[in-house]
């Protein structure tokens, strides 16, 4: 009989395959997962002690930072808690091109899982069509906001500048495109023998597993249950449109690869939508130049964030910055799951899980 | 055209038979020439190689590649090459240091010694063996043993992990791969790569022996170590396999020696299945360079096409698919043969 | 299953916890404050009684004597939502762990610790999860003095 030793294999914190600074350490048994343990904050800067420092505006990039591949979702998320807090009501135009940029994030965001997994999984071909759409995105927000990656372009109150003019006709025919690229994902990649023998029952996520560790976004909706902020508990205007949640039934890696694949579609839906009744009217609600809550006043707001539910938690004790901000981030608490769904697996199957789980660390670790 | 090299081989031996040299001698200092051509020819080869699948990655890709170093970016890989000579040699402090050194050198000289019973011609090949389909097959395995060397050299386990996938995926594939080559073997009646060209005449054997084409493929691009059989390496996975801790000129020698074997297999492939040297028109020199060529495209093309496969599924394809089906292709092929001589056919 | 009624559930536990409990409403959530001693059954009835499966935001507020821990819980799919605090003393800051309930608050109550430093009983691993191991204090706290600049 031959005898095996267990032995640990770090897969981080400098790894190709970990989407930024996560560090896996690996327990294992030959090829096989005994455990996997997850080691956090290498890029931690403590955003919620800089929030107490900062003003409300003040504090509006630094959410941009988050989620840095989709940049509008927790800048959204934030201006929305504010404006909760404060009462401010805005207006219809700035609303409707915020559910224009944050779908079109949340398609950026899911464009980079898509390239990811297809690097992580050695179809270098399939991270070069991700990244070629999403190039489309960032011209927009260029745009837009002027800027590619980090906008910040939505403010508390509104946005930062009205779209111009060619802005419609560029959104449109992306959101006309999107059904295309999905045809190409498909044909490259979840088609392909190999592309499902990797994913089909590679970690598995029940779920009850999944509502027990809190997980949400496309990963709980792979695992069977359609359970959508933006429908669950509208914020903004996401009342007006209409829109399918993709779920999965399985809850495997490859569930949660088609439930992302799907949801491209979906938002491109609302875009389509949004820019049907995109109203004409201001683009921001006046806002006063110092921002001070009442004292004693706290919220706790959450949003359909690309990676989940993404909650801020601001408590104001009246000044002009925020006494205490907590960030719910969704990346987080999913990777939370990565040792259950890694456990039994063989040692490939990290890679794939985490592209599968789509954890973006500048969010986790804050 | 046609006899341009053997022409010139020929008059090389008898100028020296002139200077008194005998014969015996002659042929030996002929034979290190051809060596010494050969090398330079895949080493500057291999440049145009890596180009190429850059090139063809790009277009696969919708990229440029590329495009700024001379026309077309062709001169990128010779930077690339200078910039690898002058980088630092790291050697690990905790690593076995004879064996870390010796690997690369090992694998390249495996790599360049299977070129020396390839017919790149009428009558062009270095040694002309007459069991020379089963030496290119024993030379070809020995490269299991550099990558052993590398990953166990290197003490680290990204490496060591690497190099025990790739041993346990080369010896698996070994097999499918001897085998679909058997019903050629059994066809033609000869293990000499002369004799085998010689046999494809009037057909190619691709056309009679398809299925062993296809094993013969796929086990090659597992004993080449490229996608979607990449195991070794995984960059994503093993962050480089075997190769992690080579730096420099060293990692260089593995990147050469890979490619080297890959237009080796290309051209054994061309030359049992695709008529080796065989062709109109053109000289047999340029026809076997046009077949590896076309092969080795078809290796780039898979490669940027497919994801990688897992290590258990990989094993799994090799042991309960591509094992059964070369060895029903003998059964088929020797049927067929009895079948061919008892109808006087053949 | 009964129509969910959260009037009728905050009278339930009203009754049951007495003055342990006291209850606020603001336009955004019906806060229940909890004495921590009954924090862990409160929990127990809130997730087995009242379908809340979803522990979605666990937090803490540092109010200088005390602190403050605060729970946002939601229910699959149906959505209703209910938030609960409970407040320690700075000296003794030591809450009962809800990992044996909701098994998301593991890296939730790590984190709390990590930051705010607050004891969590009955955690498995309570270690720092975002800062080094080797990091003195807790930033989060309002006495934290910032280094460097």
């Amino acid at each position: 009989m031959m005898q095996s030793d267990i032995y640990t294999v770090n897969v981080g914190p400098i790894h190709p395959s970990t989407h930024g600074g996560l560090h896996a350490e690996a327990v294992m048994d030959g090829e096989i997962i005994q455990d996997v343990i997850v080691h956090l904050g290498y890029v931690h800067r403590s955003v919620e002690k800089i929030a107490e420092s900062k003003t409300y505006q003040q504090f509006v990039p630094y959410t941009a930072r988050l989620d840095y591949l989709a940049t509008n979702l927790p800048v959204l998320g934030y201006c929305q808690t504010v404006e909760k807090l404060l009462g401010i009501q805005v207006p219809e135009r700035a609303e409707y091109i915020r559910v224009i940029m944050a779908e079109l994030s949340r398609i950026a965001s899911h464009q980079i899982a898509i390239a990811a997994t297809g690097i992580d999984l050695g179809a270098t071909t399939g991270l070069m069509y991700g990244m070629r759409d999403r190039e489309r995105i960032m011209n927009i927000f260029e745009m837009t906001g002027g800027q590619r990656l980090l906008s910040s372009y939505i403010r508390i109150g509104g946005v930062a500048a009205d779209i111009p003019k060619e802005f419609i006709p560029v959104v449109r025919s992306f959101a006309h495109d999107i059904p295309l690229m999905i045809d190409e994902y498909n044909g490259l990649m979840t088609g392909n023998e190999i592309w499902a023998a990797r994913m089909q029952g590679v970690g598995i996520l029940s779920l009850e597993d999944a509502v027990k560790y809190g997980v949400t976004g496309p990963n709980l909706r792979a695992s069977g249950i359609a359970y959508d902020i933006r429908k669950a508990e509208p914020y903004g205007i996401y009342d007006r449109f209409d829109f399918d949640i993709p779920v999965g039934s399985r809850g495997d890696s490859l569930d949660r690869w088609k439930v992302r694949i799907e949801e491209l579609r979906q938002s491109g839906r609302i875009i389509e939508q949004a820019l049907d009744n995109l109203p004409e009217g201001e683009i921001t609600a006046r806002v006063p130049k110092v921002l001070k809550p009442e004292p004693g006043i706290e919220v706790y707001h959450r949003i359909e964030s690309a990676k989940g539910e993404l909650g801020y938690y601001i408590v104001s004790d009246g000044g002009k910055k925020p006494y205490r901000l907590h960030v719910r981030a969704p990346s987080f608490i999913n990777l939370m799951v990565l040792p259950l769904v890694c456990r039994g697996g063989v040692f490939q199957d990290i890679i794939t899980n985490i592209a599968t789980l789509d954890p973006i660390l500048g969010e986790s670790d804050r | 055209m046609e006899h341009l090299f053997t022409n010139l081989a020929a008059a090389f031996t008898g100028w020296m038979i002139t200077l008194g040299l005998s014969p015996v001698w002659a042929d030996i200092i002929l034979l290190l020439v051809k060596w010494i051509i050969i090398i330079t020819i895949i080493t500057l080869n291999i440049i145009v190689l890596i180009w190429l699948e850059r090139k063809v990655s790009a277009f696969f890709q919708e990229r440029l590649g590329p495009n700024r170093l001379g026309p077309f970016g062709i001169f990128q890989t010779i930077a690339d090459a200078i910039k690898l000579l002058t980088k630092e040699d790291i050697v690990p402090s905790a690593a076995d240091k004879l064996i870390f050194k010796t690997a690369p050198m090992f694998f390249i000289v495996v790599a360049v010694m299977l070129y020396t019973v390839i017919p790149l011609g009428q009558g062009m090949e270095v040694i002309n063996l007459n069991i020379g389909l089963l030496f290119f097959i024993s030379i070809g395995s020995l490269s299991t043993i550099a990558l052993l060397m590398a990953g166990w050299g290197s003490d680290n386990k990204w490496s060591l992990m690497g190099a025990v996938r790739s041993v346990a995926q080369m010896i698996s594939y070994e097999i499918p791969l001897a085998f679909s080559l058997l019903g050629v073997v059994m066809i033609s009646g000869s293990l000499n790569l002369q004799d085998i060209v010689a046999a494809q005449d009037n057909l190619w054997f691709i056309i009679l022996q398809p299925i062993a084409f296809i094993t013969y493929f796929i086990a090659a691009t597992a004993e080449l170590n490229r996608g979607p059989f990449d195991m070794p390496e995984a960059e994503q996975e093993l962050t480089g396999g075997a190769y992690t801790e080579y730096t420099g000129m060293r990692w260089a020698l593995f990147f050469l020696a890979e490619y080297t074997n890959l237009v080796a297999v290309s051209a054994l492939m061309a030359t049992v299945f695709l008529g080796g040297w065989q062709g109109p028109w053109l000289p047999s020199w340029l026809w076997i360079i046009i077949k590896t060529y076309g092969v080795i495209l078809v290796f780039f093309w898979v490669k940027w096409t497919f994801p990688r496969i897992r290590m258990d599924q990989l094993m799994s394809f090799s042991w309960k698919v591509l094992v059964p089906v070369s060895l029903g292709n003998i059964l088929l092929t020797g049927a067929g043969i009895y079948f061919c001589k008892w109808m006087g056919w053949c | 299953m009964q129509e969910f009624d959260l009037e009728q559930m905050v009278q339930n536990i009203e009754e049951q916890l007495g003055d342990k409990i006291r209850t606020e409403r603001d336009q955004f959530f019906t806060v229940l404050n909890i004495d921590s001693s009954e924090l862990l059954k409160l929990m127990r009835e809130l997730r087995d009684d009242y379908g809340f499966n979803y522990l979605a935001n666990l937090s803490s507020v540092d109010y200088g004597e005390e602190f403050e821990v605060v729970y946002h819980l939601y229910s699959i799919p149906d959505n209703n939502k209910v938030c609960v605090k409970t407040r320690v003393s700075r000296n003794s800051a030591e809450v009962d762990s809800l990992i044996d309930i909701w098994p998301t608050a593991d890296w939730q109550e790590r984190e709390v610790y990590d930051l705010m430093g607050i004891n969590f009983k009955g955690h498995p691993n309570l270690i720092r999860v975002l800062l080094p191991d080797d990091f003195a204090g807790h930033p989060l706290r309002k006495d934290f003095v910032m280094g460097g600049r």
